[in-house]
């Protein structure tokens, strides 16, 4: 009975956090695709633990039933919505930030950075 | 312990209404507001359990699906300007 106490305080201390990553991801991320990205971490570890944890202290039953339909329900509607977002974030010609492109503008960023100083020297 | 989730939850809605309210395009306001569901239906469920009436999940199933049909409906209405968009009328314009 302890064990159980504990596994289920386990589970929704580890769904709380992974709710906290996926928001935090969701405010720093650079674009959008990489924001859905981070998104999807609420939907699935989040909410995942969050609903075994609370399953834990139900037991079984009635309230077990309703929380393993909640579960079936966002591991179906979350790629869905994912799917269909990222389909008319490309229908609306919103192209994703590839990594050559970031190290591009890192370089062309390293490169001025450079000649601004190289111009205050003399 | 419920109460540190359910202030985890509230933490992390602010955090996505944030995004909600910042967000250059009109995806990451869509990406947003249905993160913001996922969030409200397991705040339901944790303050339900809290106050030791596990009958909010029912209100939590119905919002989930709400959820889904809304997000998906302002979708099509951003792709295709019309929610009662046809795939045929197009083909013949």
């Amino acid at each position: 009975m302890v064990l159980v106490e504990i596994a289920s305080w386990l589970c929704i201390l580890l769904g709380s956090f992974f709710t906290l990553v996926g928001a935090l991801g969701l405010v720093r991320m650079p674009e959008v695709f990489a924001r859905m990205h981070a998104a999807s971490v609420v939907d699935t570890l989040g909410v995942g633990f969050l609903i075994l944890g609370m399953g834990l202290q139900a037991g079984f039953g009635l309230t077990s039933l309703k929380l393993l339909f909640l579960l079936a329900l966002f591991f179906f509607t979350g790629p869905v919505v994912t799917h269909a977002l990222a389909q008319a974030c490309l229908h609306e010609n919103v192209q994703p930030t590839l990594a050559e492109d970031r190290r591009a503008l890192r370089r062309a960023r390293l490169a001025d950075a450079a000649e601004a100083t190289d111009g205050r020297q003399p | 312990m419920f109460a540190a989730a359910a202030a985890a939850i509230l933490v992390a809605l602010a955090l996505v209404i944030a995004r909600a309210i910042r967000g250059p395009t009109v995806f990451d306001r869509v990406l947003a507001g249905n993160t913001v569901g996922t969030l409200a239906i397991m705040l339901l469920a944790v303050i339900g359990f809290m106050t030791g009436r596990p009958e909010f999940l029912d209100i939590g199933l119905t919002y989930g699906l709400l959820n889904l049909i809304s997000t998906l409906a302002v979708l099509k209405f951003f792709r295709h300007g019309d929610l009662a968009y046809d795939v045929d009328t197009e083909r013949q314009p």
